[in-house]
Order: structure tokens, then C-alpha cells, then sequence
């Protein structure tokens, strides 16, 4: 399924600790996955599993002391860890743009909007004040904003959540990036609006062959968006799959936790199930538990999954699993029921 | 200022700011000390700016046949002891104060601001040697930091405002500083900062506007301090120096006369009170009008 072209972007064992008074904070650990060019990967997990954290440390927009990012960001084959600040900058906006979380904080209430989408402009573009002003014009007419003359000259207080977002979308798109890292773009809208900033995305991605990286707890986003799905657990890839099999066949236990606590309209009165949820919260980075980190909310656990980190377990071509129940009676189990 | 309800029709796209400074203005028009301290403010300018067409005589001239005369019709306030007119000298004193209050601003602004901006931003070593040369200097109160630095300096007006406004930088650092920290986490910094925007260009247009508030309310107050500094090393006899009419000055040398010849000392006195004062009240109600947690 993947193309055989070369990545846009790999991650190699990527590591992010913080150091706090508390002691020292995993929040990324050991992480590797792919980006391909103009591809969506959806990047899975529940609060603080560090998904967040993982998208900050690729741009490197973390503070650090008291963070310290180890491990390999290759993008378009060059290693960005192991650039300088000013190389750093330049690819920030200019190949990989992020859109937050947050669409009421993430605009400065003291500038106009044009002028915000401007800025990123003028530093990777070279364009004079009057050819940026208009360039953000352009932008905000192709995130939808009708009368974007006008608009580009109000401040943030006189938009809305999801034109707040669009001019997010505007301002990030607008050096024509080849990576986006989408930081949650949808939780903070609301349903009709989500499904619009969502098709907005789906078409520019089309028109300008961006590869978004999708970062949601959201899996109804992620099987409308993604096409392939990257789930984190605890600082962890846990299972990595092409969308349609996750939602098929979810390999790890986590993952099938996460589907079955998706309510379904009906289902209940059909089937008479509760609808399922994980028990517990993801552990503190600073007490993972031994071995696998999910065992002590899993229901399958084996009495190794205590003591043993489970190994990387590669399915097919484009799946792998970190768990146990996949490994070493991996060959009797496939024999039993393929 | 016009009636609220003059406003257009339609609701326009710069109601919004207007509307937020019709209500300062308004809650700042109901502060009935800041509007006194305003309307001061207005008179000191302006007798500051007009000092010639107020007063047409030289205020620095003797005329030793008229020292130490009471309040007359000739001379409303009197005369020093070489017979200068007093009202004179308060009026071109005022000219005197107003550039000194404005060079100590300067002085605390130029160096204040960009190295509070560069100690809250960029934190780590750079903040911490920033942060104990402004412990040592707040370590001594502001007047004996401005006297120690005149020791240093020289006397004379330029060496005053210099002096004043270097006491003040530690104010302004520790002022800036504080508010760069909050609004350094906020997400549109980073979603600046994401977009590769220069660091110069996040302090100066994504910052610094959001620090501007605290700095109208401290400037309006340290204008305040500086006229009173400035009177204080005046009076020492080490500030600006005669025959050049300034406040503290002429309230120095008054002193000596100070039981047969009141009027001398109490003149100037009230004009350094009066011109303090009305900064304090000044900037008071700013700060109540501008800082969005005090609702009218």
C-alpha cells in the first residue's frame, strides 16, 4: 500500500525527556514511524500518551533545557536534529507548518489576521510588505472566508472559532509547506464546523499534495482523514496500520479498547452491550510500569506482559504490533485461525 | 469625548477596539483623582511648553535691589535672594522638570525594555546574569542608586536624567520581564514561532504589544519619580546647576532663608509636590482603567 518513494519524513527512536524537579519525564520514547509525500498518518492515543509532544519535538519547538530531544527527524533526507537554529527556522513554515490545538489562543489578539498570515510569508518567501498583504488575502479567500479583503484587516476577536481555524489553516499553508502537523485542528469546534475545517484540509491536501500529519483522540476524524494510523500509548507506538485494517482487525489491545469505547448510534438498543472503556488512566511517564506499559489496564496481560517490554512484531509489509499476544505462539496462532 | 450613543448603526469592524477604549476612557473619566492628576499634568505641560509667552522676563537675571521680597503684584510669589522672581523660575522650572522627566523615561525605556524582552524570553543563563545586576541594583533604594551614579557621572542635567533613568532601568527589566513570561507561553508565540518567524520579530510584534499596558502605567508613575529625584538631587547641589531654575535647586537654596523668607522655600515646594503628585493620581487611574480585573 505504502509507495515506494522515500519518505518525507521518518522518525527514527525518537526520544523526548523532560527534566523537572520531579525527576526526569519520558514522554517520548524510543518512537519511529514514516511520513510519505501527500499522505495523511493519523497519530493516535489518549491525553497525555505524547502525541503532542512527539509533533513539538519534530519542529524542535520545545524549550529546551528543561527538554532534550535524541533520535533522528529526517525530513526530505536531512537530519533535523542535527541542524543549526537558523536551519531549523527556515524549515519551520517553510517545509513543515503546524496547526494547534487551541484556535482562540493561537492568534495574537494585538495583530490583524492578514498581518499574521503575512508574517510567515515574508520570512520564506522574500515578498515585500504589499505582496504579502495580498498573499494573505489570496489565502484566506482559499480557506473559505467570504469578503477576505475586509477580513484580513480585523483582528482575532472578530472571528469566530472556525474561521479562527481557517486562518490557522491560512497561515500555515501559506508557504505551501510539504508537511503539515495537525495538532488536534478539530477538538475545539464543534461538530458542523468540524466536518467542514475537515473537508477544507481533505481539499487542500489534494491541491497542493501536502502530507498531514494528523494528531487526534478523535477516531471518527481519523477514519474520514487517515490512511494510515500510527497508536500511542504511554510515550510508545503501539500498533501501526493502514486505516481500514485498525478499524478491521485492531491488533493490540489498546487499540481494540479505544474502538470499542466509540459509542454507536443504535447499538445498544440492538445488541443490549455497554459500551466499553478502558480502566484506568495512561500511567505518569515518570512510573511507567514495568514491562508492557498497558498491562496493568489490559484485560488479555499474559504474566510476562508484567516483567517483559513486548517486542516490536511486524505483521505484514505495512503492520506492526508491540504486544505479546502476537509474539513468540505468533506461528500457532496464525495456524489456528488463518 | 462624544455621547455613547452617537456611534453608528451598523456595528462596524472597529467597534470593538473603540468600544474597549470608550470604556477606559470612561472608567477613567469616573476616577475623580485621576482626572484632577490629568488636568495637573495639562498645566504643567503646558506652562512647560508656553514657560516665554508666560513669563517674559529672564528667570535667571539678579537684581539684587529686590532680594528676598514677599509676594507683591510685581512679583506674585516673591523674590529669591538675588532677586530673582520666583514665579519665573517655577515657570521656566518647569521646563526643566518636564525634560529631565522625559530623559529619565528614555534612558529607563531604551535599556529596560530590550533587556527585559531578551531575560524573559530566552530564560536559561542569559536571564540569570540579567536578573542579579537588577537584584543588585534594586538592593539599594532608587535615590541612592541615582546619587551614587551622579558621584560617578558628574553633575550637570545630561549626567542628572543619565543617573535618574539608569535607576529606573531595573524597574522597567523586572517589569517587562514579568509580563514577556506569561505571554512567551502562549500559543500564538508558539504558532509564530512554528511558522519561522524570527525571534527579533516575535519580541518586537508578537510580544512587546501585549507588554505595553504595565509600561504606560509605570512610565506615567516614573515620571512621578523622576521629578522628585531629579528635585532631590537638586537640592543636594548636585543635580542641574545655577542660575538654570530648577526646583530642587532653588528649594536648597531657599533653606538658608528659610525663617525670615518662607515664601522662598515654599513655592517651589509645592510646585515639586504638586507636579509628583499629579503623575501618582495620573497613573493610578491608569492602571485601575487599563487592568481588565478592576470592573467598574
Amino acid at each position: 500500500m505504502n509507495p515506494p518513494e522515500a519518505p518525507l519524513l521518518a522518525v527514527r527512536n525518537l526520544h523526548t525527556r523532560f527534566h523537572t524537579l520531579d525527576g526526569v519525564v519520558n514522554a517520548v520514547d524510543g518512537v519511529d514511524f514514516e511520513v510519505y509525500p501527500g499522505e495523511t498518518l493519523g497519530l493516535v492515543g489518549e491525553s497525555g500518551c505524547g502525541k503532542s509532544v512527539t509533533a513539538f519535538s519534530i519542529l524542535q519547538l520545545l524549550r529546551c533545557p528543561p527538554a532534550e530531544i535524541q533520535g533522528q527527524v529526517e525530513f526530505e533526507g536531512v537530519d533535523l536534529l542535527g541542524l543549526d537554529k537558523e536551519a531549523v527556522r527556515r524549515i519551520r513554515g517553510g517545509g513543515i507548518s503546524m496547526i494547534f490545538q487551541e484556535p482562540m489562543t493561537s492568534l495574537n489578539p494585538v495583530l490583524k489576521i492578514g498581518e499574521q498570515i503575512a508574517e510567515g510569508v515574508r520570512v520564506h518567501k522574500k515578498m515585500t510588505h504589499r505582496q504579502s498583504r495580498r498573499w494573505a488575502v489570496e489565502m484566506l479567500r482559499m480557506v473559505r472566508i467570504s469578503s477576505p479583503g475586509s477580513r484580513a484587516r480585523q483582528y482575532p476577536h472578530k472571528f469566530s472559532g472556525g474561521m479562527r481555524q481557517r486562518a490557522m489553516i491560512a497561515m500555515a499553508l501559506s508557504c505551501r509547506p510539504r508537511l503539515i502537523l495537525a495538532d488536534e485542528p478539530t477538538t475545539a469546534l464543534d461538530v458542523t464546523i468540524q466536518a467542514q475545517v475537515m473537508e477544507l484540509m481533505q481539499e487542500l491536501k489534494k491541491e497542493f499534495n501536502t502530507a498531514i500529519v494528523l494528531i487526534t483522540h478523535d477516531l471518527g476524524v481519523i477514519a474520514e482523514m487517515a490512511s494510515r494510523v500510527v497508536v500511542m500509548y504511554a510515550g510508545k507506538i503501539v500498533e501501526e496500520a493502514p486505516v481500514r485494517e485498525i478499524f478491521k482487525d485492531p491488533r493490540h489491545p489498546y487499540t481494540r479498547g479505544l474502538l470499542g469505547s466509540i459509542p454507536v448510534i443504535g447499538r445498544k438498543a440492538e445488541t443490549g452491550r455497554r459500551l466499553q472503556e478502558i480502566p484506568g488512566v495512561v500511567p505518569s511517564p515518570m512510573e511507567a510500569p514495568p514491562g508492557c506499559r498497558f498491562h496493568p489496564r489490559c484485560s488479555e496481560a499474559l504474566a510476562l506482559c508484567s516483567t517483559q517490554p513486548p517486542p516490536v512484531i511486524r505483521l505484514t509489509d505495512n503492520r506492526c504490533v508491540r504486544c505479546w499476544l502476537e509474539a513468540g505462539d505468533n506461528e500457532k496462532k496464525t495456524s489456528d485461525f488463518v | 469625548m462624544t455621547d455613547a450613543s452617537t456611534e453608528s448603526p451598523r456595528m462596524t469592524q472597529p467597534a470593538a477596539t473603540a468600544s474597549r477604549f470608550r470604556r477606559q476612557w470612561a472608567k477613567l473619566k469616573r476616577n475623580k483623582a485621576a482626572l484632577v492628576g490629568g488636568v495637573l499634568i495639562l498645566v504643567f505641560v503646558l506652562t512647560a511648553l508656553l514657560a516665554p509667552v508666560l513669563y517674559r522676563g529672564n528667570p535667571s537675571a539678579p537684581n539684587l535691589m529686590k532680594s528676598l521680597e514677599p509676594p507683591s503684584l510685581e512679583n506674585p510669589l516673591g523674590t529669591d535672594e538675588l532677586g530673582r522672581s520666583i514665579l519665573g523660575r517655577i515657570i521656566y522650572g518647569a521646563r526643566v522638570s518636564l525634560l529631565i522627566a522625559v530623559g529619565v523615561i528614555a534612558v529607563g525605556i531604551i535599556l529596560g525594555i530590550p533587556l527585559g524582552l531578551i531575560s524573559g524570553y530566552y530564560g536559561g543563563k542569559v536571564d540569570f546574569i540579567i536578573q542579579r545586576i537588577t537584584d543588585a541594583m534594586l538592593a539599594f533604594p532608587g535615590f541612592l542608586l541615582a546619587l551614587a551614579l551622579v558621584a560617578v557621572l558628574g553633575i550637570g542635567l545630561k549626567n542628572t536624567m543619565i543617573s535618574i533613568g539608569i535607576s529606573m532601568v531595573p524597574i522597567y527589566i523586572r517589569l517587562v520581564r514579568g509580563c514577556v513570561l506569561s505571554v512567551r507561553e502562549e500559543i500564538y508565540v508558539e504558532a509564530a514561532r512554528a511558522v519561522g518567524t524570527r525571534d527579533a520579530v516575535i519580541l518586537i510584534r508578537h510580544i512587546l504589544p501585549n507588554v505595553m499596558v504595565p509600561i504606560t502605567v509605570q512610565t506615567t508613575l516614573g515620571m512621578g519619580t523622576a521629578i522628585l529625584f531629579a528635585a532631590g538631587l537638586g537640592f543636594l547641589g548636585i543635580g542641574v546647576q545655577p542660575p538654570t531654575p530648577e526646583w530642587g535647586a532653588m528649594l536648597g537654596s531657599a533653606r538658608n532663608y528659610l525663617f525670615h523668607a518662607p515664601h522662598v522655600a515654599t513655592f517651589p515646594g509645592i510646585a515639586i509636590f504638586l507636579a509628583v503628585l499629579s503623575f501618582n493620581l495620573f497613573g493610578d487611574g491608569l492602571r485601575d482603567a487599563l487592568d481588565p480585573r478592576f470592573k467598574l
